[in-house]
């Protein structure tokens, strides 16, 4: 108790200087916190993505179309219980900022392909009947204020002309990590319109989704689908979920690793200074700490000191960032929810936060240590005169 | 610890130096002489004199290049630093011009400190500090803060401080050297009273003749050697 209220009343001491040290140490486990979580929200989709879902597509490019024929040759595939289809419609509501991802899909399948979609079963019958019927995520139709019955239009940039679909469902997302901004509508809807003025897209698909049986057969269905289709005019690539939608985070991996530096480097220049505040300390005490050894405390004793006047410092500046990653977190997330959809602070951040905390006490304060513990009492008292 | 009037400390031969630079500066020169138990020794002579160096090694804060010092019958020359930081804790006071106390501790705390090293429990502890502070009349200013005592008070804490682990030996440099004239006398007539009463031996470093006077023996340095001019209580 002595030696806890001694480490506080050191690590106060300098009222100023240590709240300006704290403040650092709070913006710089805040920023960590917040560069951790834009990173785990660019992973998101993988995260959430299930193991018993494949994705097959072009094996040239994602850009180029599949036959809708393969759809019945993936069917038989030993292990492939459901094949569903779907395309990247790229519409926008209104104006390009309003982004939201929207896909042409096979709606009775995709609905029971993503079980983690959570849709009412009114809504699913009322869906499926409504041939511009569209299903939409919470956090979207939030967004736009949408309600069941509205209608939307999209403006294609893909598929060019003014698309009107019917809200027919709202779903709402199993898991916290589940994307609750997606907005569904059927692929057939899409195709027929391209019959009549797009007829060499007709009948084509992005990619097709296949649900395996178990996770451990999918390494061999996948296999066998790109046998099938082996020199023919459209080869196929067939990939876990969370293999392609790691295809698509290799895109911008530069970005997600130049993030990753900057909450190391933010780490690194407050330990720099938080190492500056405990090296000052310890020359101005340096005669007190010589008085210590006078007493018969030992290095030991005062290296305990040190290192717990430095870890209550980087204690306090942690919890602050910590307690403040929430709220700014939420509130960040909610002002950028159209490119993260997912953006939750993990129980990982928090962990290398605390971590961090650490080490940025450990560090900063070896070197002060070093000295005080190895300061001759002689030259010590010196100083005091 | 040993036989009153007997010598508590034995120091025969010492030498020290200290480098300046590329120079060696001799500071002590075979310095030899004994301290009786009990006794209240005054070391003075002028500034460089050696007298702070002196005792500084005979309380084991700095090392000796030769010669021998033996304190209760321990060579403390041929202790290692940790063993040193021990044996100061158990034997040897402090007092400073300065006082010395640690400015975020109150009174009491600056008292205890030194039982932080012992097995002694908090109530324990608390009880030897309460007394302590009792010794030296301050009582009533256990809670106070070293910047909200005056300067005699703040000596008589660091006096507490030194002699709450109940050491033989108190050392003292220059410990009237910054207070006024009526609080030196308090401190002075504090310290003779822990030698008459509780039987300490003290060595204290002065430039001040008055607090010499209040010492038993009375030895001076020049230029780091000690004369033969010898004053004891039976010779003045």
């Amino acid at each position: 108790m002595f030696i806890l209220k001694l480490f506080f009343k050191n690590a106060f001491r300098h009222k100023l200087r240590t709240s300006l040290t704290v403040l650092g140490i709070t913006i710089a486990v805040l920023a960590f916190g917040i560069l951790r979580t834009v990173v785990g929200a660019w992973y998101a989709g993988v995260e959430a993505s299930s193991a018993t879902r494949l994705v097959t597509r072009n094996a040239v490019s994602l850009v180029f179309f599949l036959p809708l024929s393969y759809k019945e040759k993936i069917r038989q595939v030993p292990g492939v219980t459901k094949v569903g289809y779907s395309d990247w419609f790229g519409g926008v509501y209104i104006e390009e900022k309003n982004f939201f991802p929207n896909f042409a899909t096979d709606a009775k399948t995709a609905i029971d392909l993503f079980p983690e979609f959570m849709l009412p079963e009114n809504q699913k019958v009322a869906f499926l009947r409504d041939r511009r019927g569209a299903v939409v995520g919470r956090k979207t139709a939030e967004r736009f204020g949408w309600k069941i019955g509205d209608m939307v239009t999209l403006k294609g940039t893909i598929f060019p002309g003014d698309w009107e679909f019917v809200i027919r469902g709202i779903y709402r997302g199993a898991h916290k990590s589940t994307d609750e901004t997606q907005f569904f509508f059927h692929w057939d809807y899409l195709n027929e319109s391209l019959k009549k003025t797009a007829q060499y897209r007709a009948d084509r698909v992005g990619w097709f989704l296949v649900g395996v049986k178990t996770p451990d057969v999918a390494p061999e269905v996948a296999v066998a689908i790109d046998k099938m289709f082996k020199n023919s005019l459209a080869e196929t690539i067939t990939e876990t979920e969370k293999a392609f939608q790691l295809s698509f985070i290799s895109m911008t991996e530069a970005i997600v690793i130049v993030i990753q530096l900057v909450s190391f480097i933010v780490i690194f220049i407050i330990m720099a200074v938080m190492a500056n505040t405990m090296a000052m300390t310890v020359r101005e005490r340096t005669g007190e700490y010589a008085i210590m050894k006078t007493l018969g405390f030992g290095g030991r004793h005062i290296g305990g000191l040190i290192f717990g006047e430095s870890l209550v410092i980087a204690a306090v500046g942690s919890a602050l960032g910590i307690a403040l990653t929430f709220p700014i977190a939420k509130a960040f997330g909610d002002y950028l929810s159209q490119y993260f959809p997912i953006f939750i602070v993990a129980r990982s951040t928090i962990y290398m936060d605390i971590a961090a905390g650490l080490i940025v006490a450990t560090v900063a304060s070896i070197f002060p240590i070093w000295r005080a513990a190895t300061l001759r009492i002689a030259d010590g008292l010196r100083r005091i005169g | 610890m040993q036989e009153k009037g007997g010598p508590i400390v034995e120091i025969r031969n010492i030498y020290k130096s200290y480098r300046r630079g590329s120079q060696i500066v001799p500071v002590l020169e075979d310095i030899t002489f004994d301290i009786g138990n009990g006794e209240f020794l005054a070391l003075m002579g002028p500034s460089g004199s050696g007298k702070t160096t002196l005792l500084n090694l005979l309380a084991g804060i700095d090392k000796a290049d030769s010669g021998s010092i033996r304190v209760g019958g321990v060579e403390i020359t041929g202790l290692s630093e940790t063993q040193l930081a021990g044996w100061r804790a158990a034997n040897v006071g402090f007092i400073f011009q300065f006082y010395n106390l640690i400015p975020v501790l109150t009174a009491f705390e600056n008292v205890e400190l030194p039982l932080l090293l012992t097995g002694l429990s908090r109530k324990e502890r608390r009880e030897h500090a309460a007394l302590a502070l009792r010794s030296v009349n301050l009582s009533d200013r256990a809670d106070h803060y070293p910047s909200q005592l005056s300067g005699g008070q703040q000596q008589r804490v660091a006096i507490a401080r030194a002699i709450i682990t109940d050491p033989a030996i108190l050392v003292a440099d220059e410990p009237t050297g910054d207070l006024d004239r009526h609080s030196a006398e308090e401190i002075l007539d504090l310290m003779e009273g822990l030698v008459r009463q509780l039987g300490k031996t003290i060595i204290m470093v002065t430039h001040d003749p008055r607090a010499a006077g209040k010492a038993h023996v009375i030895r001076h340095l020049e230029k780091g050697v000690l004369s033969s001019d010898v004053h004891s209580e039976t010779l003045l």
